[in-house]
């Protein structure tokens, strides 16, 4: 199947929300279509081809090109398909996202995934705050589904989350898995401060040392049997997570009592 | 000027029972005849008086912290955008003004009474019942924790008290009283409840909920007001509570009331695992009692947002929940609590609760004293109440939905033995005609010639639900504002108030206390009537 491409032509000079940017709205259209449906411009409503070049019709592969920094909600609530960034983008990139997969080759702002429910978000750069998290006010964040960092996030990573995998290659920020309801999140360079704060249920796991909350108690050294699993599916995306009794083990902390919560750190230990 | 022709009319303010009739508006009012103007022919149709909910909470310091504190339903709610005749808004659990006024007129609703609001808010109440476009409205004062009351009511210092209650209702430019929980809210404030009409209320030496509901009972007989005390009675939404609900009624005797949501306060059971209905119990009571009117509060399944004046009660609820809890605080008059709240079909209580509302409703038998409501947005949302009327209509479909709930209920709930449907009739009695004559609007809910000329014309249509939640037009005050679906004009509605009499040295008497213990000037306290956009000031005729 052809991909529909499309070139960002003019910077918008405010923020841009092009929820239509998504293989559901495309995949029927004709070239002509796709160039005539609506963007808001802050309040001012604009056609797609006012900001963008659009080649190829018809098709649920999308390429995006350029510095989308200021073009929100990418991807949102989208079912099937697949898109390709070639540069930065804004905020709630795959927000409320059910299934396909995004891919940025740059960085991504704040809410990526939030409140999705299936597919994979994979930010080969640096990520913003609220990665998989839920809206102000919603009980949940994210159902399910994955989302990949290479690069560093911001804060509240996987607020609310319920299930689901989020995993940040660089540091990650403050209150990192804030009360988190399920779900796992993987740190391949650890976090800042509070993380796992109000915690309720659902891992966090760090292969570098953190600094634990006083409300976390340390339960013990293991390593647990799901890691061998999940540490095999994570594999397939290229992420490698200890698990071999003889590099190391990991140790257990249990909290977070203040609320009371039964999540778990677990924060590995080499041998 | 307005003909309305060939329609079948359901007033039974005037024992029109599904007649062919013609109606005249003008200026705003029936009349016996016009001779030009447009004329909308309803040949097939059904006419009813406009809607009047008599209990419902949409404007002031409670539903608007219920806004700020459910923005996870605002994101995936009906919006309002705006139009030529229409201003932005919100639906959803708690609706914003404006689309309160829209959604309450879309369905045919034209008047309706917002049933809590402190003296210390009823400026901002005032302000956003400007901001309800197309519907009358009115408002009931809380009274029954106010500490300056209930202390010359634990003095015995009635007709001062009378003289005060009298002075708040001008001040707040209210409409009538309400009572919710009384005694139990001021216990709140020492962390206390007050569950039965005996127990002691914390800051009290002698006061027992019991004397304050008759005192304040005798208060509204006395004063005259149009609208009896509005109560919420004591020991809400718990187990057993059946018996505190007969107690009240029993220590009511000789007086008028009308007791609110009482599909909250018919409960047996000794605790949550095993609690009942106990409808059959209250329902005979106000068979055989015709002074006291009430509402059914219905609870329908789904999201909502529970806020009350019962702080207490509020409490547990979130410790029920665990989820959000929002707790204001009214300073000396009453309390305040917000919980969101989801009424689910597998849950046993919950169900019971759906139950309850109906069968009260079904099992009262005199439709002039049982009115629709569902304590909006307490048991659910008003813009639900035409599945309420499927539900009352159709005993098939009530059928349908039972099978949906869990089995242990069976035991519990009166429901599917009764085969009771309600008449078109009888919809428009519980909806319209009834609640205005409790309210004491005697010119709202009746297509009688110098009546307002508020009217709701559906087309005949199978599904009960679809029929009354798209009415084919609506009019007001003799506009046409709802046609073929669309929102055609938004009028002002005005606000109904009332001036009941009280002695000039009120003022002296409540300044010095209110300057003792208030967080603001005396000066500032009361409404001025520039706040008001278009009040109307009704009469009270004093029992002396």
């Amino acid at each position: 199947m052809s991909k529909i491409i499309l070139r960002l032509k003019e910077q918008p000079t405010v923020p841009l929300e092009a929820e239509v940017l998504s293989p559901d709205t495309f995949a029927d259209l004709s070239n002509d279509e796709i160039r005539s449906k609506i963007v808001y411009h802050g309040k001012r409503q604009r056609r797609v081809d006012d900001f963008f070049d659009v080649e190829g019709e018809r098709s649920d592969d999308l390429e995006l090109h350029g510095n989308l920094h200021r073009v929100r909600w990418i991807g949102r609530g989208m079912s099937r398909g697949r898109i390709t960034v070639h540069g930065s983008v804004g905020m709630h990139l795959g927000a409320y996202m059910k299934g396909g997969e995004i891919e940025v080759h740059g960085n991504a702002s704040d809410w990526i995934g939030a409140e999705m429910r299936r597919g994979l978000i994979r930010v080969h750069g640096n990520g913003g705050g609220q990665i998989g998290a839920g809206y102000r006010g919603s009980l949940k964040g994210m159902r399910n589904g994955t989302i990949i960092v290479d690069g560093s996030a911001g804060l509240e990573v996987g607020m609310r989350m319920r299930r689901g995998t989020i995993v940040i290659g660089g540091p990650a920020k403050d209150f990192t898995g804030l009360q988190m309801k399920g779900g796992t999140i993987v740190l391949l360079s650890g976090a800042e401060i509070r993380t796992g704060a109000w915690m309720i249920r659902g891992t966090i796991i760090s292969l570098v040392p953190l600094q634990i909350l006083p409300t976390f108690s340390y339960a013990c050294q293991y390593t647990p049997d799901f890691l061998k699993v999940y540490s095999r599916q994570l594999q397939q995306l290229g992420i490698t997570l200890p698990c071999d009794p003889a590099d190391g083990a990991y140790e257990l902390y249990s909290g977070d009592a203040s609320v009371p919560g039964k999540g778990e750190v677990l924060v590995w230990n080499s041998a | 000027m307005l003909r309305i022709t060939g329609g079948k009319v359901y007033d039974p303010a005037n024992g029109i029972d599904g007649e062919v009739r013609e109606l005249c508006v003008s200026d705003g009012k029936f009349v016996s005849a016009v001779e030009s103007g447009r004329t909308i022919d309803a040949t097939g149709m059904i006419v009813f008086p406009g809607g009047v909910d008599v209990h419902t909470h949409v404007a002031g310091g409670a539903i608007n912290f219920a806004r700020a504190m459910t923005p996870e339903d605002h994101r995936r709610t009906q919006a309002f955008i705006r139009s030529q005749t229409r201003r932005s808004g919100l639906g959803g659990m708690a609706p914003t003004t404006f689309a309160t006024g829209y959604l309450y007129a879309g369905m045919g609703w034209t008047t309706v009474n917002e049933a809590a609001v402190p003296v210390l808010s009823a400026r901002h109440t005032h302000e956003e019942l400007g901001d309800i476009p197309i519907v009358d409205k009115s408002t009931l004062v809380l009274m029954a924790n106010n500490e300056i009351v209930l202390d010359l009511l634990e003095n015995g210092e009635y007709e001062r008290a009378k003289n005060i209650v009298a002075w708040y209702i001008w001040a707040a430019k209210s409409y009538g009283v309400k009572a919710v929980n009384p005694g139990g809210v001021a216990a709140w404030k020492w962390g206390k409840d007050a569950k039965q009409l005996t127990s002691s209320i914390e800051g009290y030496s002698k006061l027992t909920p019991g004397d304050i509901i008759l005192q304040l009972a005798r208060i509204c007989d006395d004063l005259g007001l149009p609208h009896p005390m509005h109560l919420h009675c004591n020991n809400l939404g718990a187990p057993g509570n059946i018996s505190t609900t007969l107690d009240t009624l029993q220590h009511l005797e000789g007086h008028r009331a009308h007791i609110a949501h009482s599909q909250y306060h018919a409960y047996g059971g000794d605790d949550w695992d095993e609690m009942r209905s106990e409808t059959a119990q209250l329902a005979e009571y106000f068979n055989t009692h015709p002074n006291i009117t009430t509402d059914a509060g219905a609870v329908l399944f789904g999201d909502t947002v529970t806020i009350t004046a019962d702080g207490p009660w509020q409490h547990l609820l979130y410790k029920l929940t665990g989820r959000k809890w929002g707790n204001l605080d009214i300073e000396n008059e009453t309390g305040c609590g917000i919980v969101p709240y989801t009424y689910r079909p597998s849950n046993l209580v919950n169900a019971i609760q759906w139950s309850v509302g109906l069968e009260l409703l079904l099992l009262i038998k005199n439709p002039w004293q049982v009115f629709l409501s569902t304590d909006h947005p307490n048991g659910g949302c008003f813009w639900r109440y035409p599945e309420i009327i499927q539900l009352l209509m159709c005993a098939d479909f009530r059928k349908e939905c039972l099978k949906k709930l869990p089995d242990k209920i069976k035991q519990r709930i009166t429901l599917p033995e009764i085969v009771r449907e309600y008449t078109l009739y009888e919809i428009a009695t519980a909806m319209s005609a009834g609640p205005a004559r409790a309210l004491g609007l005697h010119q709202k809910g009746n297509l009688g010639v110098g009546c307002d000329a508020d009217v709701v014309i559906y087309e005949h249509d199978d599904d009960v639900a679809r029929m009354f939640g798209h009415p084919r037009y609506v009019i007001k005050g003799g506009e046409v504002v709802i046609e073929e679906g669309e929102i055609r004009a938004t009028p002002d509605g005005r606000e109904f108030i009332i001036k009941p009499h009280y002695d000039p040295g009120t003022e002296q008497f409540l300044q010095p206390l209110f300057e003792d213990c208030y967080t603001m000037a005396f000066e500032n306290y009361p409404v001025e009537m520039e706040r008001l956009e278009n009040p109307d000031i009704r009469d009270c005729v004093p029992n002396l």
